[in-house]
Formats: C-alpha cells, structure tokens, sequence
C-alpha cells in the first residue's frame, strides 16, 4: 500500500530533530547553524529570500557557513543573488543547483562558477514565472526568509518591503515544507499580520536588521540633456498617442527624466489626467512631483524604497498601505498588474539587433532576467479593452487579415550609444556569444522582438506595429540607430518612406523643440529638489545627499 | 524655477551674478591660451584653461571677476588657468575696480601640472593679499559639485568673506584623500551628510569660515556679492591678533566636541540635528547671531 | 588623442551676432565647441581634437549631417572632445551655431 503522506511525516521528524532548540517558535540567533542543520537534509530543495531588495542576510551567511558533510547538494531556488553568501554556498558545496531570476550584483561572479562547473544552472526565469513553479515542480521544502517583526506566536510583519514572502510562504507551508524566519525584531503585538503564525515554524531574532538596498532612487542631478529629450517624445509620441494611463516604468534614468516632465511639460501640453494615472512601479522618489501635481491615482509595488516610507504613509490614496499605515509591497501581485492591467511598458536595454530583440547579456555575466521579460511582453490572455490597447492592436493587424485582438505597447528606449561609446545597436546580440559559453539553451533575451511595438532613441521613435514586412521593421530600426554602424548602413530611400509613412518619427515630426531640451525641463534638478517636492516626507538614503 | 548656481557653468555664474551684458572676457576661448601641459600628456586641453576672467560691473559698480569651471579637470589650477587668476588680480591694482570676484570651484593644484600648478597657486595667494592690501576686497562665491578645496582652499580663507551655499564646500584635503590617509573610522566620505557637516556651506558658516549662507540660486548669490561690495579689507596687526585669539578660543571651546552637531549645540543652536534640513532662509533665522 | 579635420564648400555666407561663440565644458563624455567668423575663401573649416581615438568615420557622418543643417561659409569651428556620444556632438553643434548667429538659426 502506498504511504500517501511522506512529506508530512518527514516534516516532523525534521522538527524533531529541531525541538531542543526552540521556545514556542522562538530560536536564538547562536542555535541558527544547529537548527538549520536539523532541519535540512541532502538535496533538499531550498528558497533563501534574495528578493531584489530585502535579504535575509543573516540566514545566507549560516547557510553558507554550514558542514557541507552534513548538509550537501542543496537545489537553491530563490528571486535574486544579492549577496556574496548566495554564491558562498556553491563555493563551500553546500548547494550545487540553482534556478533564480536575477543576480546582477554577483552575475560576473556566476559565470565564472558556471565555467568552473561548481554550479548547475536549472534555469533563468522571470519573477513571475518562478514564482508560479513554486507550485509546480519548484515547491521549497525549506524557506528562509526575512521580516520585520515577528510576534511570539510566530505572525509575521513584513511591512513596506512584504516583497516575494507572502508567495514564497504559501507555496511552502501548503506543501508541509518549513519556514524559518529571520526576523529584526520579536514584538507583543504586530501592526499588523502579514504571514499568519500558522504558515511559520521557526523565528529568529537576527543580530542586525535585515539589508535593504535602495535600488529605485535616481539622483535627477544625473539625467541628460538627451535623456530629457527622450522623455518629451516619449510623452508627445507615445504616452499622448496612446493616452497611456495604466503602466509600468523599468528602472533607469531614462524613465526617471519621463517621470519628472510629468508636472511641467505633460503638464504643458494639458495631459493631466489624460495619462499615467495608474501604475504597477516601485515607490520611485522621481515619481513625488507628479504625485504631488495630481497626475497619479494609483500605485501598486512589488517592493518598498528606503526613504519614501513615511512619504507613502501620508498618501494613503494613492499607495497600498494596511490599516497600521504602512505599505504592503507584494512583487508576484505586482507582477500579474504589470502584466495583464498595464496598456505599457517602457524601458531600457544594453543592446538590440535588427529583429527588435533586446538583451542585457555580456559576455563574462550572467545577470539573469528580474521582472522585464514579463513586463514587456504582449498578454494573449488579456481581454478588457481599453483605448490604448485596442490602438495598437489595430495598427499591428490592420489590412492583414487577422482576427481583431489588442496588444500591449511595449517600448524600449535607448540612447544609440553608451558609455565608451559602445553602441547599443548590434548586427548579433552578445547574447549568442553567452548562450554557447555558458551551455545556455537559448540565447538569453530579455525582450523579444515579436513584442517591442516601439523603439525610441534620441534619433527618433520607429513604430514596429505598423512595419509588414521583415525588411520594414529592419529599416524601422536602422533609421533610428543614428551614427552606429547598423544605422550608418541604412537603406537611406526606404528609411525616408517610412519617415514618410510615420512609421518613423524624428523630433521635428512630432513638434518637439530640441532648444527646450534642457534640465530646466525638470521638475526636480536633485535628491533635495525631491525632498522639498514631498514636503520634507522622503528621507534619502545617505548616499544620496549633498547637504 | 529659479537657477541653480550649483548647476550652472562657469560662464553662465558669472553672466547670471554681474549686471546684465556686462561682463568683457579677457582672454577668450579665441585667444587659444591653453595648456603647454597637458599637451604633452596627451591629456584634453580647453581653450580657456577651464577659467574664465574678465571685467565687468555689479550693481553698477566696476568689478574685476573670474570663475573657475569645475567641469574641466574639477576645477584645478594649472600654470595657465593660475597665471590668468594672477594676471586679474594684479590688473586690479592698476583699474582699481570696487572688488574682485572670485566664483570659485576647484579641487586645488593641478596634480598633472606639478610644480607649475604649486607655483601657480602660491602666486595667487601672494597676489591676493597685494589686492587687499590696496584696499580693494576679494569676494569668494562658492556652490559649486567640486567645492573648494586644497590651495583654492586656502586661498579662499585669505580673502575677505565667501559666500557659500548649502552645497557648497569648503576645506583643506578632499573627504577621499582623508579617508585614504587616515582611515574610514576617522572619516567615511561615503557619508555624506557627515562630510556636508564638516566642510559644507552650513557649518562653515557657523564656524565663521564663510560670511554668509545662501539659497542656491544665482540671483542669492548675486545679491549677496552686491551687499559684499560694502566690504573694506583689515590686514592690520589687530585684525591678525583678533583673528589667532578667535582660532585660539575655538580650539578650547569645541576641541572635544566630536562632531558638528555638538558645536552647534554648544554655539546655542536648538534642535541642532535639524539644521541641515533647513533651507537657506530658515537657517539663516534660527542660527542668527550664534556664531563660532 | 587623435586630431581630425573637416573642411566643407557651398555654404552660404552669415550675419553673426558675435565674432565668436563657445559651447560645452571638456569633461568626460562632453566636449567644447568655439565657433569663429575668418575669412576662408568661403570654406567652413572643422578641427577635432578628441580623446577617443579611431572615430573618424563617425564624425564625418555627424559633420556632413550638421553642415546640412547649417551651411556656413567663412566660419571655422574647433572642437576640443573627451569621448562624447553623437548625440552630445550634436547638440553641442546647434547650441553652439544657435549662440553664435544670435538664436536666428
């Protein structure tokens, strides 16, 4: 007869093993090896929160630090490698598998683990899309994560940064796995419950508050001449054209000069109210002014950003918070938003070849994929209308034929050159080159082709949606490559008739002064500008102040 | 909005603090008087030597100025861009203007000129003092990203007040360079609100280093140079003495004190942790009369 | 460092509101452009002294695109450059040709 409930009863011989060290749930911080090493068996599949901005630090480093005699061969699935621990882990063998998301910060760090054959990379995957194998064949049986405070019966508060615990939690608790939790603090009474004490088995109380990174806070004092210029036809041509209310920004001083023309020249050409009113976004500081100005309603966050919390407390409105005041971030809801209730997407890329497939891939990293592929792509399962959704699936399906169906605006936006004066326009993407170095199946795209409706560069936006041909959408895209040698190798009579046909459009066609493009264009020119927006509410992170 | 001095080039400081159109550049970029230099390094050169100087008026009154262009090279002075500075304060003994104005931002020597840049930067300081010691005072303005450090530093305590903004900075050696020397535990240059509250606008100004804090904005900057024109320079042995007892006494009022805040508290300022959140204007209000 | 020059006919004789006009500061990724009225037999003369070495090709697309825009005759433009992208070169050309005819071009 078979033994329907191995996972339960191997749940309990682990916490067996685990009872010396607890009161109730409580563990103390120097019992944290022991513990984990009760708990964990061979192979075991385990989830450490990386998230892209909490980490529970303090867990990483007692996993990394353990007898890799005992506890081996460990299949780490977590969002992000953050920490120097999350790879520290593969160095001491404790764990030999992985499947994440992204790893910017140790991405040179893994390729070279990669090429030593000390780690086996399951796959990469988007957010989202990891999340979702959490319940599928990528279920934790032991998840480490992080929160604020915990109560003593074992209810978490994860706060404004609640990031990937609630899903990370839910999909290991139901599945008799175990969740230990490094907390900052063990309180009477929480503010309020985020994780239920019933889904948690295991608290510690860590000897530093968990590390946060400020990974949303452009200082403005960056952002270019042409980078503002960017932003004005990215609202006269885009945002404007499509009456663009629902959205999601990727990260980058691109979007922050969007961000910040808001009040002034969006303002200007009396687009208030008329776009960007909701947004699935991170609590970007460069979003203050048009908050401040009446542009937004609604924000929805996959995770918090240090400083802007008592900002967000005293906008209630316009922010996620619970009944105690405070945020509540959550990235796989956040993720599903950007998804299916955003008509946009707009962000940025290191290269993209003539198809209009973009990749941050360099050859000598592995950086992974974070939350853009599923940002930036075309929901086929979407059905709501709305205006802009329905433009630009006409524009894409016009006079071929096809059955009538929307499609998301998905738009990159690129300086033709980078730092060095790399150009970001390329025959081949390097990732190719990574794909076989690395012994990846696919070369590593961020966003394809297929889905990019627009490309916008200082030189200009091409309209992907309206090209019909291969060859169209190659000049498309040559014709704003400027100076790089893919657009110094246009087709100078077809590129004229697609001007011509407004598949693509320059600064002048679009009424843009480039005189206007200047920093005065701002509504805030500093991180101190920001503050005086918020009435003194955002608190910048030191490194981020000049007073 | 109005404009921001700290993000304004050199040239446009001083188009936005003189009186409209009235500023004649002396040796312009057309002049061509470059580096000899940085030439031979194989190493950018600008056409001004990243100064600008010339005459013009303020509030009326003629004035001698120049700026430096933080832009290039951080500022830093090189026997042309040093010999230039020299040149206008020693033609300011000649047309005797009202002032001279120095729109400082510099890190100091141009390491890459060695000791034409020594060379240079002690030339100014001499030069300097022969202006006010003709009884014609040297106004320091100083917001800019660079700050105003190293010999520039120096130079800028020999004259007769600096007006400073909020983001301006004033000292000796770099934050870097001290963490370098001595050691992040003396002093993490990372923290910025730490290195504002030992060389910015605002404790300088305390400390009586600078005579006037600022909003930043060239119109504030501009007014303060106009009210800076009053000025008469004292380089009399009792303005000396009154100066070293002054440097004696901070010594024993605030030698124990181990960071800005506790001067600030000792000087009588309520609430001291807030100064560095308050605009110009506010902190001008609340620190009114409590000087070093 | 690389010096490079361009020097481009057919342009039309102009009105300048000032003898010479300068843009842009020479820091990383920017570059300063000093544009002058001299008689050159009608020619407008360009020279590049640039810290990024083996562009050449770059600059002249860029060059043949702005003198397009702003055929002058009898005017040389000297470029002292650290590395700045296309689109910085550019607007630092019109910034600097709108400065010297006096914001009419």
């Amino acid at each position: 007869m078979r033994d329907w409930n191995t996972q339960a009863r191997n749940r309990e011989a682990r916490l067996v093993r685990a009872a010396h060290l607890t009161q109730g749930k409580t563990v103390e911080a120097k019992d944290a090896a022991a513990l984990l090493s009760a708990v964990l068996e061979p192979g075991d599949r385990v989830c450490l929160e990386g998230n892209n901005q909490k980490q529970a630090d303090f867990l990483a480093k007692v996993l990394a630090g353990l007898d890799p005699a005992r506890v081996h061969d460990l299949h780490m699935v977590q969002s992000v490698l953050a920490l120097p621990e999350h790879l520290d882990v593969f160095d001491r063998g404790v764990a030999s598998r992985l499947d994440f998301s992204f790893s910017g910060p140790q991405g040179a760090r893994l390729a070279k683990l990669v090429a030593e054959g000390r780690i086996n990379i399951g796959a990469i995957h988007t957010y989202l899309e990891l999340f979702g194998r959490y319940f599928v064949d990528l279920t934790p049986r032991v998840s480490l994560v992080c929160a604020q405070a915990a109560d003593r019966a074992g209810n978490l508060y994860t706060g404004p940064n609640t990031e990937d615990t609630p899903t990370i939690v839910e999909a290991t608790a139901f599945k008799r796995g175990i969740v230990i939790a490094q907390v900052n603090q063990i309180v009477d009474s929480l503010p309020r419950v985020d994780i239920p004490a019933d889904w948690v088995d295991f608290v510690i109380q860590s000897p530093k508050p968990h590390y946060i990174e400020p990974l949303f806070t452009r200082d403005p004092a960056q952002i270019s001449e042409i980078q503002v210029l960017m932003a004005m036809m990215a609202i006269k041509g885009i945002y404007a054209e499509y009456e663009v209310n629902r959205l999601n920004h990727g990260i980058g001083f691109d979007t922050a000069a969007i961000e910040l023309l808001l009040p002034t020249y969006a303002e200007s050409l009396g687009l208030k109210g008329r776009i960007c009113r909701h947004w699935a976004l991170n609590p970007h500081p460069a979003l203050i002014p048009a908050i401040e100005a009446g542009f937004v309603e609604s924000v929805h966050s996959f995770g918090s950003e240090l400083g802007m919390e008592k900002y967000i407390e005293a906008r209630p409105d316009v922010f996620f918070t619970g009944p105690d005041g405070s945020m509540r971030s959550n990235r796989a809801m956040s993720q599903a938003a950007g998804h299916y209730a955003c008509d946009m997407f707009i962000g940025s890329t290191l290269q993209i070849d003539l198809g209009g497939n973009s990749s941050t891939a360099t050859l000598g990293r592995i950086a992974g994929f974070g939350g853009a592929p599923n940002m930036g792509s075309d929901a086929r399962g979407r059905r709501h209308a709305s205006p802009a959704w329905l433009k630009a699936g006409r524009e894409a399906r016009e006079g071929r034929g096809l059955m009538p169906r929307g499609q998301k605006l998905v738009v990159q936006m690129v300086e033709t050159f980078r730092e060095h004066m790399q150009p970001a326009f390329v025959e081949r993407l390097d990732a190719w080159e990574l794909a076989e170095s690395a012994g990846m199946d696919l070369p590593p795209v961020m966003i394809y082709g297929e889905d990019v409706s627009h490309i916008l560069t200082e030189e200009g936006i091409a309209n992907l949606l309206l090209c019909r041909t291969d060859e169209e959408r190659e000049q498309a895209i040559r014709g704003v490559a400027g100076y790089t040698p893919v657009g110094l190798a246009r087709d100078k009579r077809m590129v004229e008739n697609l001007r011509d046909r407004g598949i693509i459009r320059r600064p002048e066609d679009l009424g843009i002064d480039k005189s206007l493009a200047t920093r005065d264009l701002l509504a805030a020119r500093s991180v101190k500008d920001l503050v005086r927006a918020s009435g003194g509410l955002y608190d910048p992170p030191k490194r981020f102040r000049n007073w | 909005m109005t404009q921001s001095y700290y993000e304004a080039s050199a040239r446009e400081r001083l188009a936005a603090v003189l009186d409209p159109s009235s500023f004649q550049e002396i040796l312009p970029p057309s002049a061509r008087v470059m580096s000899p230099h940085l030439r031979q390094l194989d190493t950018p050169a600008a056409f001004d030597d990243g100064i600008i100087v010339g005459e013009g008026r303020l509030d009326g009154q003629p004035v001698l100025a120049a700026a430096q262009e933080g832009g290039f090279m951080g500022g830093a002075v090189g026997e042309v861009h040093g010999a230039k500075l020299v040149g206008l304060l020693e033609r300011a003994l000649d047309t005797r203007p009202t002032a001279v104005l120095l729109l400082v931002e510099s890190g100091g020597v141009r390491l890459h000129e060695a000791n034409a840049g020594l060379i240079a930067v002690s030339e100014v300081m001499r030069a300097v003092l022969a202006v006010r010691g003709a009884g014609i005072p040297v106004i320091v303005l100083d917001g800019g990203q660079f700050g105003c450090f190293g010999g520039m530093g120096i130079v800028a305590r020999l004259c007769d007040t600096v007006i400073i903004s909020e983001e301006g900075r004033l000292g000796l050696s770099g934050p870097e360079v001290i963490e370098t020397t001595c050691g992040v535990e003396e002093f993490d240059s990372r923290d910025r609100a730490l290195v504002w509250r030992t060389v910015g606008g605002k404790h300088r100004t305390l400390l009586g280093e600078a005579g006037e804090l600022v909003a930043d904005a060239t119109a504030a900057f501009r007014a303060a140079a106009i009210r800076a024109l009053a000025l008469t320079p004292d380089l009399s042995l009792e303005a000396l003495e009154r100066e070293h007892a002054a440097l004696g006494q901070r010594i024993e009022r605030f030698g124990e004190c181990h960071d800005a805040v506790d001067i600030w508290r000792a000087l009588g300022v309520e609430d001291p942790e807030r100064l560095p959140l308050l605009e110009a204007a506010d902190f001008n209000t609340v620190t009114a009369g409590k000087r070093a | 460092m690389e010096t490079l020059k361009f020097e481009y006919r057919g342009g039309r004789p102009c009105n300048p509101a000032q003898a010479s006009a300068l843009a842009g500061v020479v820091g990383s990724g920017n570059l300063e452009i000093l544009v002058e009225q001299e008689p050159l037999n009608g020619a407008c003369a360009v020279e590049v002294v640039t810290a990024a070495v083996g562009f050449g090709a770059i600059w002249q697309a860029v060059l043949d695109d702005f003198f397009a825009r702003h055929p002058l005759a009898d005017v040389r433009i000297s470029i002292n450059d650290v590395g700045a992208t296309p689109a910085v070169v550019s607007l630092r050309l019109d910034q600097a040709v709108n400065a010297f005819l006096g914001g009419t071009a």
